[in-house]
């Protein structure tokens, strides 16, 4: 990557950043792809995030979905950890909390498979800035 | 179309299980199975107006919600397509009806601009970052303000220091910039020490580059060259995640020598702290990371004025840090809205103790604790009464229901006698003892005092020994002039912010709760049924059916008795490990 040298690049880069993560959530697939988020902030790792991340990529992989599975930060749910969110192509993401190994199985099946959503999700309770 | 029925604590209290069974009867008897789905969700955080349901796909937010609803939303909602009007949510102050959810944003209590990308980028991926804005801010103010400009933003915004002093952080940057000194250095403080705070480790975790920005930021207004982060070795993920930051943003070009193109440059470095509390206070801290030790020294000289190795030094903390950016970009007038007047934008909280949805909130200045206890935080635990909040850590106070309407500023939690501190809240319940609560909240402090003064490592010390004859049962009346007056010593005498404010959770009980404190002298009890040495456990012969299963799982053979007698605890044996009342079945063990 080069060098940001001005402020001009450095909106350039963004532009080109942000079609990127489009195009992640898009993937190769015409309808788009699932992009799941999990919370891998200390309190979501010591509750077992990674191992609900690592089941994630395998079981979607084993089960033919086309999803992309990344890391984030604290999403402020402590009492729900492990958390992760979902979100489907063309659709608001979905936050669920208690998240463990059977559940995320659960979330496969019903939710990213059929968008049938399943217990256990998060509200979204803040405002943002943008 | 999914009907998704609020579970939080708040709304289950007030019949959302019977709400749910209803709607799934209705679903089933009109035979909507296939089509309709009811589930459980998690607290939308507007208790109040509870049981709250949302149907999905359209957003329709209905508050108070009846199980004797059910029928209606069904009939008139899901199968004929009409909303029911009466079940919308009033807005208070237009008075109109408002249906989608999307549009009810006041209800949000919290609002998120130090946490804006916590838990939406991936940390380790300067990419995710940049596409949200990172270093846009940093651009804006090197190539086309002043250092004095910049500052004079600051300033306007109003931002005061988030690390518990609530300095204003544009007055500070002023101090540093005026101090002439070959060379300058930019110090963030991540020694994030008070027990149940973590809103820094999760800000370094989840959104690292928008310190590292700030920083230089700072660097470009000061006239400095080098950031130094001082952090706790204790927090491993959350230095991992910096050291990436550090070498992608150096990788772009946007730390080090001639940043966008200017003659600004700017390098961070991470300094380890071995994990004192002290180290939080500036000049113990900077004295840290010389190599000496961690002890504070007398400001002045201010570390704006002299620092780290004797050079002008600012130091801020990482949410006040976080919250800068954005200032740059949204302006200094979009920041001073947000908030009251005297304590502009938001406060990350680490909501912890008896209450439902413990974890980190972020919440406009000015909310009352009331708001973020009982509609955020989705109330106290198991239906318990709340008693006190204990807000700023081990240096700020417990706060009553009388205080429950207080907006949270720095000026007015000082006024009622506790502090904003670093954003620690920990909620106690009626099974908490006040005098318990402050002997912990010394415990700490006797742990972390450096010991280099006499009045916070002699005084503190014989403060808890008091406090632990309090609990005890092993104290006189007059104890608690002395406990009030040794606390006024050692506040006025310390050498450092440590020792002047770590007599604030005895002095903050000693005011709301003096009724506990004189239960223990006087009558040698405890209200709350926590010091153990003040109680007995006690078995009533009237509901004592002498089934023995007390008998059997007490761990020192205290409890005797004949097979179908009352049976009896030896109070010279027992140990008051509580297990025979959670075995009892007939509640006929209490504690006395």
């Amino acid at each position: 990557m080069s060098k940001v040298k001005t402020v001009a690049d450095l909106k350039k880069m963004k532009s080109k950043l942000q079609a990127k993560v489009e195009l992640r959530e898009k993937g190769d697939s015409p309808e788009g792809r699932v992009v799941i988020k999990v919370g891998m902030a200390t309190s979501g790792i010591a509750s077992g995030a990674k191992e609900v991340m690592a089941f994630l990529i395998e079981e979607l992989d084993k089960r033919n979905i086309d999803a992309v599975v990344m890391q984030t930060g604290d999403m402020g749910y402590c009492f729900a950890e492990p958390t992760i969110e979902v979100k489907r192509p063309g659709e608001e993401p979905v936050v669920f909390g208690y998240v463990d190994k059977a559940k995320a199985d659960e979330i496969i099946e019903k939710y990213i498979k059929f968008g049938e959503l399943v217990e256990g999700i998060l509200p979204d309770n803040y405002q943002t800035i943008d | 179309m999914q009907i998704l029925v609020c579970a939080g604590t708040g709304c289950q209290a007030s019949l959302s299980e019977e709400l749910l069974s209803q709607l799934n009867s209705e679903i089933e008897a009109n035979e909507l199975e296939n089509d309709v789905q009811a589930i459980r969700t998690g607290c939308f955080g507007f208790c109040e107006q509870g049981p709250i349901i949302k149907i999905m796909p359209d957003n329709t937010f209905y508050t108070q919600v009846k199980p004797q609803d059910a029928t209606e939303v069904i009939q008139e909602h899901i199968i004929k397509g009409r909303r029911v009007e009466r079940l919308l949510f009033t807005d208070p102050e237009t008075k109109e009806k408002i249906a989608d959810s999307r549009k009810m944003g006041f209800y949000k209590k919290q609002m998120r601009i130090a946490l804006r990308n916590c838990g939406f980028i991936d940390p380790d991926n300067i990419d995710d970052a940049i596409a949200k804005d990172a270093y846009e801010a940093l651009g804006k103010v090197v190539t086309e303000m002043s250092p004095e400009e910049a500052i004079e933003t600051l300033k306007k915004s109003g931002l005061r220091g988030r690390g518990g002093g609530g300095f204003s952080t544009g007055l500070k940057w002023e101090y540093a910039f005026k101090n002439r000194a070959d060379q300058k250095y930019v110090v963030c403080n991540a020694d994030e020490g008070d027990p149940g705070a973590f809103m820094d480790r999760s800000i370094l975790e989840g959104d690292p580059h928008t310190v590292l920005e700030a920083m230089a930021i700072c660097g470009y207004c000061i006239g400095a060259d080098k950031g130094l982060i001082y952090i706790r070795a204790e927090y491993p993920l959350a230095i991992e995640r910096l050291k990436t930051a550090i070498v992608q943003a150096r990788e772009y070009g946007l730390l080090g020598k001639s940043i966008f193109g200017t003659d600004f440059s700017f390098d961070i470095e991470l300094k380890y702290g071995a994990g004192a509390f002290v180290c939080g206070e500036e000049t113990a801290l900077i004295h840290s990371m010389e190599g000496e030790r961690g002890e504070p020294t007398v400001k002045p000289p201010f570390p704006a004025e002299s620092g780290f190795m004797g050079r002008p030094t600012n130091v801020n903390n990482v949410e006040t840090f976080a919250s800068i950016p954005p200032i740059y970009l949204k302006g200094a007038d979009w920041f001073a809205k947000i908030g009251t007047n005297r304590s502009t934008g938001t406060k990350v909280f680490a909501l912890a103790g008896k209450v439902n949805n413990v974890g980190l909130v972020e919440v406009p200045m000015g909310i009352t604790l009331r708001d973020v206890i009982f509609e955020i935080g989705g109330g106290i635990k198991n239906g318990k009464k709340f008693k006190a909040i204990q807000t700023g850590g081990p240096s700020g106070g417990c706060l009553t229901e009388e205080h429950l309407d207080t907006p949270i500023e720095f000026d007015t939690l000082l006024a009622v006698g506790s502090m904003m501190g670093s954003g620690g809240m920990i909620v106690l319940d009626e099974d908490d003892c006040m005098v318990e609560v402050s002997k912990y909240f010394l415990d700490f402090t006797v742990e972390e005092s450096c010991g280099k003064c006499s009045p916070c490592r002699i005084g503190n010390k014989r403060l808890h020994e008091l406090l632990e004859h309090i609990c005890k049962g092993n104290a006189e009346e007059s104890d608690l002039d002395r406990l009030r007056n040794m606390s006024t010593v050692i506040k006025e005498s310390s050498l450092c912010g440590l020792g002047q404010t770590s007599p604030n959770p005895v002095l903050s009980t000693l005011d709301n709760f003096m009724n506990e404190y004189l239960a223990h002298v006087i009558d040698k009890k405890c209200p709350a049924g926590a010091c153990k040495e003040l109680m007995n456990y006690v078995i009533s012969e009237t509901n004592c059916v002498g089934c023995t299963a007390c008998a059997r799982v007490c761990p020192v053979n205290a409890i005797s008795g004949e097979r179908k007698e009352p049976h009896f605890i030896d109070i010279s044996v027992c140990i008051k490990c509580g297990a025979c009342m959670d075995k009892c079945k007939f509640d006929a063990i209490s504690i006395q």
